[in-house]
């Protein structure tokens, strides 16, 4: 692949698109700051930067949502002075866009070709499923797809999906190719899959903008880096000069170590124990776990090996089918989460938007919430230890925002999933859960959040990350639990942490060197 | 009180000069009078509704429920010799039963609550219709209860105690939804139950209180009703109330979605619909015409309203984070 990108790389082709000194401000909030760049025919651009860097504000400038206040766009050599969304569709600019647009209650043929829609003609003009399909198959196997166009999207993964998006991108012949956040949900192997896809692209000289937070996989796909900090044009990477400390380093402007030093502690008693939990959406795969004060067991595996689901039981969300649990000995009943709550287990969901914040209410009343009793004199909310609640939190967490009675939609994702630990280290947790808990979330505030689970951890707190992220798990585990369709495949201690074992184990296979299973 | 609820205030007092112009009996003392007995009337079971709107819900056997609890207590009054203090208490017990039938329904077989109150409305008013032959309900003649009827039709210097129930049952409200826990959980579990779910609250129970609490408002709505015609014809007695309940809590800015509105909202609302419905009567405008200037009005006020936000939005664009 090196030896690809050096050969349709950027200097062998002149550049189509060419961004000249954009700058755009939302009042005092100068977002993007005399940025210039050029895309050239196949060559895979990687644009890094922390949320609020100005990724977005030059993404929404190519998609021409939104007008820069200075800077030129060049298309093929013609300047545009108000670059619209019309004009960004004309210059065959494509989004596949980090949460997807796709219906789900249509098939793939009637996503692909939304807007449009193949048509039989004649008086009633009705739908030419037949034409619809035949449109769509072809590009289909271009993106590597392996299911039909008359497939339902609710039955397709979330890498499928973002197949169905690129097909889309490429059926209205696009020349630039704009990837947001494309792995972050996407499990390790189907993350191959979408390289090689990228790789494809490229070679019919569309050009990809490819932006996240997963510096491995520009490593592996990009030809160059644009880094962005503070709204500034923060440096350029060659295709040679391309390393993860070099990436982080423009990014945050120093060097910055994700896995701070772990302590030899003894590992403390068992507090959290699962026997046997058969979880709905796995029935025949029963799960034994044991769950120490003072460790980060990471808990590993492909999307849908049934990670999230164990959590939701632990959290009594879900009941399990079968199988008991028990919390420092004692047999642990769940019937809501408030059982759970009340017993210091408590979860940071995978999906913060839906689940782990309420976007419309305030702060404060966000991290009061699971503990408003505490809050309340005679059962009347007092708004008052609501707030010295809050800004303790605040104080303690970092949390960024100017008052705490705005709705936490105005905050960074980084900062909403402070307040979504802010509302349970508020309380006293024994057992915490994390989900995903650095999706989306810039490379700051992740530091920053490692940090606050090691410090739980140092404080006899038990807890259980679930990552598809490789580096998180092997950055900031103690000890690895590795689950395949279901199952716990193995545990891997220190020694035996590497990547090429978590995917052997997740995958189904043997661990290499040491025959533990 | 927010600038919603301030802005209806003043729709209110406008259209209320713009009647008395018109003709100045609006201000006599006995039409204030007794449209403050139908704002009271009304205001319970809206207040009741809104209750459950809150949690993003929706309660429609609202009008049936009135009807067949207002059959029932009139009858065991009337005619089964009950003791009214016990009826009262029965027709409660009712309401919560009622409640507690729909938020269970609601939130342990996952039915949509149009869909379970929907079936409650033709339900309740088919057994209310049932009960009594599909005859009226009324008092013979000289029974008298004067507690009472002191309570539900009197009035104190021209006060109507149905509005004074009202303003108790508002102002009980006003504290349990706007400063209690109970309340901020309804407001949680209206905008997001998931979240909330995941914060520990019991968002099943929450949400079936919300049923409960609504249900014997209207049963309490019901004996007002009963006691304000007297005579109840079950097959008509109560219809659309439920209708009335929705669009005054919608005109107070409460959300459908759930999550949005307050008690003062709500309550202007039922004062503006008793309102329009006054200016019907006294403009001269045939009666007829009722419902078309109500929806008029309402689908006018929401436009409004709705643009009124946009209109704000362009011209004051907030700050970008």
């Amino acid at each position: 692949m090196a030896a690809d990108a050096e050969s349709a790389g950027h200097r062998a082709e002149p550049p189509w698109l060419v961004l000249a000194n954009l700058s755009k401000s939302y009042g005092p909030v100068n977002a993007l700051i005399d940025f210039s760049m050029t895309v050239a025919r196949g060559e895979v651009i990687g644009i890094i930067g922390e949320n609020g860097a100005g990724k977005s504000t030059l993404m929404k400038i190519l998609g021409g949502v939104v007008a820069p206040d200075a800077g030129t766009l060049t298309v093929d050599g013609t300047p545009h002075s108000g670059f619209t969304v019309a004009d960004s569709m004309g210059a065959g600019i494509a989004f596949v866009h980090q949460e997807l647009n796709l219906f789900d209650n249509l098939d793939v043929a009637a996503n692909v070709l939304i807007g449009r829609e193949k048509r039989q003609g004649g008086f009633l003009n009705l739908l030419d499923r037949r034409a619809q399909r035949d449109a769509v198959a072809p590009l289909l196997r271009r993106v590597g797809a392996n299911f039909a166009p008359n497939t339902p999207v609710s039955s397709l993964s979330i890498a499928q999906c973002q197949m169905v998006e690129i097909a889309k991108a490429l059926s209205v012949d696009a020349r630039l190719v704009i990837l947001d956040e494309p792995t972050s949900s996407l499990p390790l192997a189907e993350t191959d899959k979408l390289l090689d896809v990228i790789a494809d692209l490229k070679r019919s000289g569309i050009a990809v903008i490819f932006i996240t937070h997963r510096l491995h996989e520009i490593e592996r796909a990009a030809d160059r880096v644009v880094a962005l900090r503070d709204g500034r044009l923060a440096g350029h990477l060659s295709r040679a000069e391309i390393t993860h400390d070099a990436m982080v380093k423009l990014m945050i402007g120093r060097d910055l170590k994700l896995d701070e030093a772990r302590s030899n502690r003894p590992v403390g008693d068992i507090v959290l124990s699962a026997r046997g939990i058969r979880t709905p959406s796995r029935p025949a795969a029963p799960v034994d776990l044991d769950l120490r004060a003072g460790e980060i067991l990471g808990l590993a595996g492909l999307v849908g090996a049934g990670r999230t689901e164990l959590a939701r039981v632990f959290f009594g969300i879900d009941k399990p089918l079968g199988g008991s649990l028990s919390l420092r000995g004692q047999p642990l009943r769940l019937k809501t989460t408030t059982d759970a709550v009340k017993q210091g287990i408590f979860l940071v969901p995978e999906d913060r938007k839906l689940n782990g914040v309420l976007l419309d209410l305030p702060i404060s009343e966000n991290i009061s919430l699971p503990n408003l009793p505490a809050h309340a004199r005679r059962s009347l909310v007092s708004r008052a230890l609501e707030n010295r609640t809050a800004e303790t939190q605040r104080k303690n967490l970092a949390i960024k925002a100017d008052r705490l009675a705005t709705p936490a939609r105005s905050l960074s994702g980084g900062n909403q999933q402070k307040v979504v630990l802010a509302k349970w280290l508020a309380m006293t947790p024994s057992v915490m859960i994390f989900d995903e808990p650095t999706r989306g979330i810039d490379i700051g505030a992740k530091a920053e959040i490692y940090r606050l689970m090691r410090g739980l951890a140092e404080q006899g707190v038990a807890i259980l990350m679930i990552s598809s992220d490789m580096e998180e798990v092997i950055g900031a585990s103690d000890r690895i639990a590795v689950m395949h369709e279901g199952a716990i495949a193995g545990y891997l201690d220190r020694p035996d942490f590497s990547e090429e074992n978590v995917l052997l184990l997740a995958v189904g296979k043997q661990m290499n060197h040491t025959a533990a299973a | 009180m927010n600038k919603k609820d301030l802005g209806l205030l003043i729709l209110i007092v406008v259209v209320g000069i713009v009647v008395a112009t018109l003709n100045p009996r609006f201000l006599l003392p006995i039409n204030i009078s007794n449209t403050a007995n139908l704002v009271g009337l009304f205001g319970l079971s809206a207040i009741g509704q809104s209750i459950v709107i809150i949690t993003g819900g929706i309660e429609l056997s609202v009008g049936s429920a009135i009807a067949l609890v207002g059959v029932l207590f009139v009858d065991f009054v009337a005619n089964e010799g009950v003791p009214w203090p016990v009826a009262l208490v029965l027709m409660i017990a009712l309401g919560t039963l009622l409640g507690l039938i729909h938020g269970l329904l609601i939130t342990k077989l996952k039915l949509q609550p149009f869909i379970v109150t929907l079936c409650g409305l033709l339900i309740y008013r088919g057994i209310a219709r049932f009960y009594t032959q599909d005859g009226t309900a009324g008092f013979g003649f000289g029974q008298n209860f004067p507690a009472l009827n002191w309570l539900t039709v009197g009035r104190s210097h021209g006060v109507p105690h149905s509005f004074v129930a009202m303003l108790i049952v508002a102002i009980i409200m006003w504290v349990v939804l706007h400063r209690s826990v109970f309340g901020r959980y309804l407001f949680a579990v209206g905008k997001n139950e998931e979240a909330a779910r995941y914060s520990g609250i019991r968002t099943g129970l929450v949400i079936i209180w919300a049923y409960v609490i609504c249900q014997i408002l209207t049963a309490i709505a019901a004996i007002y009703f009963a006691m304000y015609t007297s005579s109840i014809t079950p097959a008509s007695q109560g219809n659309f109330y439920e209708l009335y309940a929705i669009a005054a809590a919608v005109l107070g800015g409460f959300s459908l979605r759930g999550g949005e509105g307050s008690i003062v909202g709500v309550v202007l609302g039922v004062v503006l619909l008793q309102e329009l419905q006054n200016l019907v009567n006294l403009l001269g405008i045939p009666s007829s015409l009722n419902f078309a200037v109500m929806g008029g009005v309402i689908l006018i006020g929401i436009t409004v309203d709705q643009q009124w936000g946009n209109v704000r939005a362009k011209f004051l664009p907030r700050k970008a984070a």
